[in-house]
């Protein structure tokens, strides 16, 4: 028998990162006079065509990502590692296409069982009854000892970045209706822990790199909204990544540390005039917009230092600025085509013109869900987008690629083409974020600890056995 | 697609038109074109629609 020999660590260039989202689908039926049926039902047979070819509701597919049925009967993909955010988003809408291509077979599925529906899968983070699910962002650290003071600096950015990278969202209350940034920061109680669903932090601190642990460490993020528009996604990842690269330079930050995160992160969410405070740990305080325009700065400082200026970090860093100067200025017309809230906001807006309704009217709320709904004919935001009224980053072509096939520069290359051979062979196999093993085989498993190498011998070898 | 007024619908549009602003720009008449196309849609048993809509907590 052949042996390959593990390879070691590449050396990695330090701005090149791993990047990860995990998004949690909205599930919803509407059958109005079939007879009542449980997210857990309409999962089951939204997932049957996958149990066909995967044997299990919790597969990796030939694009190397990650799809399963999570907590609550979410339908929940999770993209394979990119190393450029292009990547990434492009995996990402290629996951909402995934999961929308289950929808017909579903529906047929629910008719044989008696149930005459509809099946709408939403891009969002909460349902009617204000339960709240996820997006989460993972960025891959170098290890380094005080992750807890990298957390602490981090915080203030992302309690604040909703400003620019929300959802945005009517907010019902007692006393009427408001449209807030974001729909997460209600439902955020820590900033940091290593619980999920028990209480929900900003920054989850479970250290599974899926990588070897001497040298990396996992970022995960958990307070982010699900993004509709691909520019506010870019903003979301690039400005947060851009952020980390000075951090794991040791770059002094501005101390903008919090005195109460929990409270910050709800005052910032329901003031869409930018100009409520936070409360710093050390007394002062400052707006949403200061805060954010500080990170900002900083950032600018060290471009064609620690940042290299590409064409990528230019587009992030423009529409950051923009994003903050529209919140400054009340003027959110420079932005209400890249950034989700502001383009949220203007189409309910219309339509609120044109009903003269209240801003708590049930056909907003109505409107609200349409523009989350992940069909690529009916969703509100696939819509926009194809009548220019939302701007890109990809292009549909390089989405129907992603569909299909892993990035080509990380370990997904090598995850990918093992699931899309062993498939085509009939082969069972077994396969994780680190192993690759084919059933009956158990002794040639394969463990990939460095999500940066997307050549190895190992795997040639592997795949050499499926004849 | 035809505007649909389900009876029983407790919602009806009887607000006046706002005054056409002067100059409208090309992408503000794509995004009334396409609220036209959908309105129906959006208002037929839209609070029973929003309603039906509940999962469990996820992550």
């Amino acid at each position: 028998m052949q042996i390959a020999e593990v390879p070691p660590p590449l050396e990695v260039d330090p701005a090149r990162r791993i990047f990860g989202l995990e998004t949690e689908f909205g599930l919803h039926v509407h059958a109005p006079h079939s007879r009542p049926v449980t997210p857990e039902e309409v999962a089951g047979h939204l997932f049957h065509s996958v149990v066909q070819w995967g044997r299990s509701s919790n597969v990796f597919l030939p694009n190397a990502s990650r799809l399963y049925i999570d907590v609550g009967a979410h339908p929940e993909y999770a993209t394979a590692e990119c190393d450029t955010i292009t990547d990434l988003i492009a995996m990402d809408k290629a996951g909402e296409r995934i999961v929308h291509d289950l929808v017909a077979d579903g529906e047929k599925r629910l008719r044989e069982a008696g149930v005459d529906g509809t099946i709408y899968l939403y891009k969002n983070n909460t349902d009617s009854a204000g339960n709240s699910y996820g997006c989460h962002e993972n960025y891959l650290l170098r290890r380094r000892a005080d992750f807890a003071g990298f957390g602490r600096q981090l915080l203030p950015f992302l309690v604040t970045r909703q400003i620019v990278t929300g959802a945005g969202t009517i907010t019902r209350t007692p006393e009427g209706a408001h449209y807030s940034f974001s729909p997460r920061a209600d439902h955020m109680w820590e900033g940091m822990s290593s619980a999920t669903t028990r209480s929900r932090p900003m920054i989850n601190t479970r250290d599974e790199p899926h990588a070897s642990a001497e040298l990396y460490r996992r970022m995960h993020v958990i307070v982010g909204d699900s993004t509709m528009a691909e520019p506010t996604t870019l903003l979301k990842v690039g400005a947060t990544d851009l952020v980390l690269r000075l951090l794991e330079a040791r770059v002094l930050m501005p101390d903008l540390a919090l005195a109460k995160e929990m409270q910050a992160i709800r005052d910032v969410a329901h003031d869409l005039t930018g100009t409520a405070t936070v409360e710093l740990a050390d007394g002062r305080t400052m707006t949403a917009v200061e805060v954010q325009q500080s990170f900002l700065d900083t950032v600018v400082v060290h471009l064609d230092g620690i940042i290299e200026r590409t064409e990528e970090v230019e587009r992030i860093l423009d529409l950051w600025q923009r994003g903050i100067d529209a919140v400054r200025s009340q003027d959110f017309s420079s932005v209400d085509t890249e950034l989700d809230w502001a383009i949220k906001l203007r189409l309910i807006q219309r339509y609120q013109d044109r009903l003269g309704c209240a801003l708590d009217d049930p056909r907003l709320a109505r409107l609200e869900l349409a523009f989350h709904d992940i069909s690529p004919e009916r969703g509100l935001a696939n819509r926009l987008q194809s009548q220019g009224l939302i701007a890109r980053v990809v292009t549909d072509d390089q989405i129907a690629r992603a569909k299909t096939s892993p990035p080509a520069t990380t370990r997904a290359a090598l995850r990918g083409r093992f699931v899309q051979e062993a498939l085509a062979a009939g082969r069972d196999f077994t396969v994780d974020w680190v192993h690759l093993k084919l059933t009956g085989n158990e002794h040639r498993t394969v463990l990939l600890k460095d999500p940066f190498r997307s050549v190895d011998d190992r795997v040639d070898l592997l795949l050499a056995d499926l004849g | 697609m035809p505007q649909v007024n389900a009876s029983g619908q407790p919602y009806e549009d009887d607000a006046p038109e706002p005054a056409a602003a002067p100059a409208q720009q090309a992408s503000t008449d794509a995004l009334d074109d396409l609220l036209d196309e959908i309105d129906g849609s959006l208002q037929t048993n839209a609070e029973q629609f929003v309603r039906s809509f509940v999962q469990k907590g996820g992550e």
